[in-house]
């Protein structure tokens, strides 16, 4: 088949790349420590926090961004970033919220009105730099669970935030995590009490908004003895010329028996086929399994960004506690992701299962970056790791870059890699069965998902399917 | 049903066809037997539009209308199928949800309302029972680890569960063992309905003792040199393609 028609087929077109014309409050761009002052001010954060802040503000003034990863960006200007923006007048309950952000919102399919809330699903939805509503918070907190915006847990839940904030990725991480300490704005506090199974699945939807701002987003998830978690999260972003930063801090905890599952739905706007715009999505997740047989899944199908550099990891520390990382990254366009994770074998009996599945289409750029490590006291530690790369055209890449320690010689890892083309006899062969040409495509990618796809809350699985047909297809919906 | 007129048609820059005259008539099966290299594979790779297929002149015209323009889709969806030689695998596509889009994109092609899940499940159990195939077909990615037999079966059930006007069967005896071949013919013959054609390419004058042809063609370098009733096989058994004449010219 022709470049130009494959081209065609893969090319999608970003169908949420709407913008909304609300009236914000938006510090001009810039970052020296007044900005940081300025943005817990405007949070009325206790004088702890804004300690905090100064300190890895300090800190990230030393560190260098680093340049090990497998792409390639136009350098970016930290001064020229506005840190804060958020919608004029804070509501205080949902009737103050702009109609104009519920709508934006309507448009993602999440409303948020009391009438139509989804069924199940309990979401905080952040817009721009400020989470403007938090939905079932009160029937959650009858099980004891705690589901509210970081800025509001800061307030509320202090003792929990010292303890836990910074305890899984340090504040000294990583430049990016760093920035993050230093100016993070908005994001979700969980929280879930010993031997709760929490009765729906959290979410989190973010959206950036204003022009020429960065998103710095900050979640914690704590989940106490023999408690259970589902939690997604997804976000999107404006269709605009310029790059925007997207730089988020995820930590997640989970005691003995407890089990923590993360999806990510990510879904920024990937910029154009020539490179010209998106987000520059620099994000660090970790989960510590802290308890014996406790149990962190990430989750993840990353469709979006002009640059993805991700690596959610699982500190696995409790015995016979259990890693999971499973993963589908598309790159098209322009795009270019190095993306994979981290498993971190401390405990006896510790297992974990990496699934990635990178597909390449057009210039797309996709590589995957993973490290086994079974440190000296992690008996019986057990991996088992799969990357596999679909390439759709001749022009994209597929990149493979596994780093394996193992300490312990009784450790058992695994690995297992394949790069494969979706092939023109395949194609054909759907084809002469009456399939139209988008839809061969479309079946052979979902097919090389499913292990993956298979690992969602429903619903989200449902969303993942056709947000791939909207990214790989070029329907227009 | 399909007319076939001086088609000459390339691999690469190598001619294969070269002037191929064939009639495929309503309600009747076809064999098209020859020699390795003769054109056989070719010559059902032109008729279903296949991307390694270069048409140099001539046409093919199915229900009085060229289709040598037409997409592999369109000539599928007007009801031309081909039971594929080496089937290919696609890993993670599940067998009946596949089978269930390729029959639903037909339906409504044809203005029919769509089946669903459950009607198209009822519908596939029946012919799985009917070809002696198991039930863990219906859940197993589209010929992923299939045995030979087994691939060759799945077409067939592709086949009697589309129900095309035209089948082209391009050597569906290959690699199966007695039973298998029988079962797969058992469901070749279902599917004569006296308005059905078949074009049956074969190696070997096994499977016409299954399928019983009404026409024998002989293909050799690139065109059909006889045609001629059932009765040829024999010679051709005793004789090889070598003792048959150039009659086309």
């Amino acid at each position: 088949m022709p470049q130009k028609e494959i081209n065609k087929v893969v090319s999608g077109e970003y169908q949420l790349g709407f913008e909304v014309d609300i009236e914000t409050d938006t510090v001009p761009p810039g970052l020296d420590e007044n900005t940081i002052r300025f943005i817990s001010a405007k949070k009325n954060e206790p004088e702890w926090m804004t300690q905090l802040r100064l300190k890895a503000f300090k800190k990230w003034q030393t560190m260098a961004e680093p340049h090990w990863a497998h792409i390639t960006y136009a350098p970016i200007d930290y001064q020229a970033i506005s840190y804060f923006s958020a919608p004029k007048n804070p509501p205080q309950n949902l009737d103050d919220v702009d109609p104009k952000i519920l709508e934006a919102y309507a448009k993602l399919g999440i409303p948020l009105d009391e009438q139509k809330q989804l069924q199940g699903i309990a979401v905080d939805a952040v817009f721009d730099s400020v989470s403007v509503k938090t939905t079932y918070s009160e029937e959650l907190n009858k099980l004891g669970i705690i589901f509210c915006s970081i800025s509001e847990a800061i307030q509320e839940h202090p003792e929990l935030i010292k303890k836990y904030m910074h305890s899984v990725v340090p504040m000294n991480d990583n430049y990016f995590a760093t920035l993050n300490s230093a100016v993070f704005t908005d994001g979700t506090f969980v929280y879930i009490p010993k031997g709760v199974r929490c009765p729906m699945e959290l979410s989190t939807y973010f959206r950036i908004n204003a022009l020429n701002t960065g998103q710095f987003e900050r979640t914690l998830i704590v989940a106490d003895e023999g408690s259970y978690v589902s939690y997604n999260e997804g976000c999107s972003a404006p269709t605009r010329d310029e790059n925007q930063l997207h730089a988020a801090v995820v930590e997640l905890i989970a005691m003995k028996d407890a089990q923590i599952k993360y999806s990510t739905i990510q879904n920024w706007y990937p910029g154009d086929e020539t490179g010209k715009g998106g987000i520059f999505n620099f994000v660090t997740k970790r989960g510590l399994c802290q308890g014996d047989n406790s149990k962190i899944s990430w989750t993840q199908v990353e469709t979006g960004s002009a640059i993805t550099w991700k690596y959610p990891s699982c500190i696995l520390k409790g015995d016979h506690s259990v890693g999971e990382f499973y993963s589908v990254a598309v790159t098209t366009l322009a795009q270019q992701a190095d993306t994979g994770t981290k498993m971190i074998h401390l405990g006896k009996n510790t297992t974990s299962t990496i699934v990635s599945k990178g597909i390449s289409a057009m210039r797309g750029q996709n590589t995957y970056r993973g490290l086994v490590k079974i440190g000296a006291h992690a008996q019986g530690a057990r991996n088992f790791s799969q990357c596999d790369s679909l390439l759709i055209g001749s022009e994209c890449g597929a990149h493979t870059f596994p780093y394996l320690e193992c300490k312990d010689i009784k450790g058992y890892i695994e690995h297992e890699a394949t790069t494969s083309k979706i092939s023109d006899e395949q194609l054909f062969y759907l084809r002469q069965r009456g399939l139209s040409e988008e839809n061969a495509v479309s079946m052979i990618v979902h097919g090389f998902c499913k292990e993956v796809f298979g690992q969602l809350p429903m619903e989200y699985a449902v969303e993942a399917k056709a947000l791939l047909n909207l990214t790989l297809e070029g329907s227009v919906g | 049903m399909i007319q076939i007129e001086n088609l000459k048609a390339n691999i690469g820059s190598k001619e294969i066809l070269k002037g191929l005259n064939l009639i495929l008539e309503e309600g009747k099966v076809h064999a098209i037997m020859g020699p390795n290299g003769a054109g056989k594979s070719t010559l059902s790779k032109a008729i279903v539009g296949h991307y390694d297929i270069e048409v140099t002149g001539g046409d093919i015209t199915f229900k009085n209308h060229s289709i040598i323009k037409m997409k592999p889709e369109e000539r599928a969806l007007e009801g031309i199928f081909l039971s594929f030689q080496n089937p290919v695998e696609i890993p993670g596509v599940n067998n009946a949800y596949f089978l269930r889009t390729a029959l639903n994109a037909k339906r409504k092609h044809e203005g029919k309302e769509e089946l669903n899940a459950a009607e198209f499940l009822r519908l596939m159990k029946g012919h799985l029972e009917s070809l002696g195939m198991k039930s863990d077909m219906i859940s197993r990615s589209l010929n992923e680890g299939f045995s030979g037999g087994e691939k060759k079966r799945n077409e067939i059930l592709q086949m009697l569960i589309l129900e095309p006007e035209v089948i082209i069967l391009d050597e569906i005896d290959s690699g199966l063992d007695i039973d298998a071949l029988r079962a797969v013919c058992e469901g070749i013959n279902k599917m004569k309905n006296g308005k059905r054609s078949f074009l049956v390419i074969t190696h070997y004058s096994r499977i016409l003792d299954y399928i019983k042809p009404d026409y024998i063609h002989v293909l050799k370098e690139g065109r059909i040199i006889k045609t001629a009733g059932p009765e040829l096989v024999a010679q051709l058994e005793a004789e090889g393609y070598e003792s048959i004449k150039d009659e086309s010219i």
